[in-house]
């Protein structure tokens, strides 16, 4: 079997979501198949400028192929567009302008595809979003896989990928509310899709005294691992923080571990460390009580992946649906969405250590059973053989002729998205328990559920989650809240991708 | 330890979460998440909107259906010099240039293209700033209603905040007064329990045998040995000094001597001119203070008599003892005497 991996930026030195996760999947699918990356001279998401030199070289034994980017992007021509196509009523020609305008646009590593796409068996695109997956995809849409990597903003909710995720083979996602929101803004239920996510190398036996000598911490604390950013949630975990250091008589400390482009405040109960290497960071994970994910926009959390792996129980976010629907599935982490939530929660953490246990202990099962390596490579595996049983579904939608992609009748992207319906996805049929497949008429296999394809001696749905999914709208997820503004999107972001 | 229940082994999470809430409610009386306040802000938005005769959608139709922007199709002419002779035809062109000197001999055509130049131009600018006004108007019409927007979120949460801490004051309140009442119970219920040498000696009387008293001595020698204690070395600078007396003692078994009503009613005029307050209550060790063995009714007893005027010892003749010692004592020590005998 011979695979395309297409991602936007590719390399060691590259720790964006997306690409990291292309990374991780094709280094470890090598072993299993012939696995070629397809992918562009960039390094930097936000220029896409030509900076590695087109041709062929070998990145941890992968052969990689990279092609050059046509034009760097115009930030100010993106932005304009942006709001064009974000917040007002726009054409489909405005979306693909903007397109265009976010790049990475490689009309080298497109007409590759076009030209050789024969020669793969399936290509896996990474990030709906970019120009590469859109153009790439309805090159080769009889072996397309995508794997979307969408968050909630305000990019999904543009009128041109909706076809997009109608017309591929199959998607990969991240996490069960990536598909529904998914299936609800494109209607692409009869499209086989699993929700794999992605493994995690995590040491076996990481230090945490190590760490503690190294840094000088003492004591419990709760640890951070991530950009420190605005758009992350940090500034609403500093002031939640600092409140629970003024009320509560609680004894932990805050480990900051990653990049600030936010200012941390001065305390002593508050440490931040800057950037560390993989062997410190999970020697600091290990030795927190517990990690604190105050993002409110999730793909898939790798960190908290992560910590549970190491036994470790979260604190995330409630108003984040993917962490909220992981920690519920996972038993393994709480969740707040008010001071006063956050307060109880990490003093429930904190001084209830039979709670704090069994959390861990619920998230290292979690992971081993749905996020160790070798589930995620099966799971691939399995996608594609079931592919290669079943025939291909429609093909995919034509672009409109030049006058209709020229109409003034798609509505602002934003608007699109505040009407999609939000919440975890945690009922029956959010996971789609019950859904025979297009054509072979077997359940879907799910992450976080008992799936007899995926996971040994299992045995289906427990009662708790049909109940729990009978007072939710039939996507499964809460009902929407339309009120809400639309300029939460946080478009400022790059989107896509397990965070890290 | 948080007060939540975690039964059996296999924990649920949105069943702690659920505890948690519960438990914060209880702290907090009425909770309410993020979106229940965004649904109260728009609940109130709404009925402002709504009633007779606001149409109730006028908020979305605001944002929706604003109108589409479309700058006036003005054509706009580019006028330079070379406009008014320009032509696609090359013999005509040919012949207005030749002819153009003869033109300007009947008038002068530099004028009118100057004005109409500057009038394209007037034109275009008065466009571009058109458009500009117009971005910056819809730019502060969004903004305005985002302001808006948050003014009834943040009026909502506070009147949430508001009825949250009433409800506080009134729990407080409660407990208050709960507080109160039982304090008044418990002062109620305690009895008075007299000194160990009250319940010794009921009735005062001579004691002779009685140990000197550690501090400064207030009782004469001469004093009449009827009922009054009597200090076995009495200090010199105080030795007239009237003997204080017990009140019930007072008003136990002594009888007034002819006179003695007479000189307490000077003595009564004379306290009127005293020292003033703060020297007397400036004054240490009264009596009370110094005497450990006085009981709590005397150490609170009215001063009856607050100031005993000095006299010397020669002249002053035995008189009936104050009955209170303790500004007796004060006013010998400070020596004031406004009214003489």
């Amino acid at each position: 079997m011979k695979l395309a991996v297409v991602v936007q930026r590719y390399g060691q030195a590259i720790n964006g979501g997306a690409e990291l996760h292309a990374r991780y999947i094709a280094e470890h699918l090598a072993r299993h198949a012939e696995v070629e990356v397809l992918t562009t001279c960039a390094t930097d998401y936000v220029t896409w400028r030509n900076e590695l030199p087109a041709g062929e070289e070998k990145v941890n034994g992968v052969r990689v192929r990279r092609f050059p980017v046509k034009h760097e992007r115009d930030p100010q021509l993106f932005g304009r567009r942006s709001t064009q196509v974000f917040e007002r009523l726009h054409s489909l020609g405005d979306e693909l302008d903007w397109l265009d305008a976010e790049g990475p646009t490689s009309l080298a590593l497109i007409d590759h595809l076009g030209r050789n796409a024969g020669n793969y068996d399936y290509c896996l695109f990474f990030s709906y979003r970019y120009y590469h997956a859109y153009h790439g995809v309805r090159a080769t849409s009889p072996r397309a896989v995508l794997v979307p990597t969408a968050e909630r903003d305000a990019a999904i909710g543009l009128t041109i990928f909706q076809p997009i995720f109608r017309g591929v083979r199959a998607l990969m996602y991240n996490s069960h509310e990536e598909r529904a929101m998914i299936q609800a803004v494109s209607g692409n239920h009869d499209v086989p899709g699993v929700v794999v996510g992605i493994g995690s190398e995590v040491p076996r036996n990481p230090q945490p005294a190590r760490f503690r000598q190294k840094y000088n911490i003492r004591g419990p604390f709760a640890v951070y691992v991530g950009r420190i950013d605005e758009n992350k949630g940090c500034s609403e975990l500093f002031e939640f923080f600092q409140g629970y250091i003024r009320d509560s008589s609680g004894q932990l400390s805050l480990v900051l571990i990653g990049n600030s482009r936010l200012p941390v405040p001065d305390h002593p109960r508050i440490r931040h460390l800057g950037f560390l290497d993989d062997t410190d960071k999970f020697d600091a994970m290990a030795a927190a009580d517990l990690l604190v994910i105050p993002s409110y926009f999730e793909s898939l959390s790798m960190v908290a992946l992560e910590a549970w792996a190491l036994g470790r129980p979260v604190l995330a976010n409630g108003k984040c649906d993917v962490l909220k629907g992981q920690c519920t599935r996972a038993n393994a982490g709480l969740y707040y969405e008010t001071y006063a939530e956050f307060l109880e929660t990490l003093r429930a953490i904190e001084q209830n250590r039979w709670l704090s246990t069994s959390l861990g202990r619920n998230g290292r099962q979690f992971f081993s059973k749905h996020y160790d390596w070798p589930v995620i490579e099966r799971t691939y595996l399995t996608m594609f053989e079931r592919l290669s049983h079943e025939p291909a579904g429609k093909p995919m939608d034509k672009l409109p002729g030049w006058l209709e992609r020229r109409r003034q009748n798609q509505p602002a992207a934003d608007a699109v998205v505040a009407g999609l319906p939000k919440g975890p996805a945690l009922s029956a049929s959010s996971l789609d328990l019950a859904r025979p497949s297009r054509t072979s008429g077997r359940p879907e296999p799910v992450e976080g559920r008992d799936d007899p394809e995926l996971v040994e001696g299992s045995s289906g749905p427990s009662p708790g989650d049909i109940r729990r999914g009978q007072d939710r709208s039939p996507s499964g997820m809460s009902s929407p809240r339309r009120a809400e503004a639309a300029g939460h999107a946080g478009r400022s972001r790059r989107g896509g991708g397990p965070s890290r | 330890m948080p007060d939540f229940n975690v039964r059996s082994d296999s924990i649920d999470v949105e069943q702690i979460m659920e505890q948690i809430r519960a438990r914060i409610r209880e702290k907090r009386g009425v909770d309410y998440t993020e979106q229940q306040l965004r649904e109260l802000a728009a609940v109130k938005l709404e009925k402002f909107l709504d009633p007779r005769g606001v149409r109730s959608d006028l908020l979305e139709q605001f944002k929706q259906h604003q109108p589409r922007y479309e700058p006036p199709s003005v054509p706009s002419f580019a006028f330079e010099d070379t406009t008014m002779f320009e032509t696609h035809r090359g013999l005509l062109r040919f012949f207005r240039k030749l002819l153009n000197p003869i033109l300007k001999l009947f008038f002068n055509p530099n004028a009118v293209i100057h004005a109409l130049h500057a009038q394209s131009e007037i034109n275009k600018a008065n466009l571009e700033r058109e458009v500009t006004r117009e971005n910056q108007r819809r730019d502060m019409d969004a903004l305005y209603f985002e302001v808006i927007h948050n003014l009834v979120f943040e009026l909502t949460r506070t009147g949430i905040e508001v009825k949250n801490l009433e409800m506080r004051v009134e729990s407080l309140v409660s407990r208050l007064e709960f507080n109160e009442r039982r304090a008044r119970a418990l002062e109620s219920v305690v009895v008075y329990k007299p000194s160990t040498e009250e319940r010794a000696e009921p009735v005062p009387s001579p004691s002779p045998s009685r140990p000197p008293r550690s501090g400064p001595s207030h009782y004469p020698q001469s004093a009449p040995a009827g009922n009054y204690p009597q200090a076995a070395a009495p200090e010199p600078g105080v030795a007239n000094t009237p003997a204080p007396a017990l009140a019930p003692a007072t008003a136990g078994g002594q009888t007034e001597g002819p006179g003695q009503r007479s000189r307490r009613r000077r003595r009564r005029r004379g306290r009127r001119g005293g020292p003033p307050a703060s020297a007397v209550m400036g004054q240490p060790s009264s009596s009370a203070q110094s005497d450990p063995s006085l009981s709590l009714e005397q150490a609170l007893a009215p001063a009856s008599l607050p100031s005993e005027p000095r006299q010397p010892a020669e002249s002053t003749p035995p008189e009936a003892p104050s009955n209170n010692p303790d500004l007796s004592s004060s006013a010998g020590q400070s020596g004031s005497d406004p009214e003489p005998q």
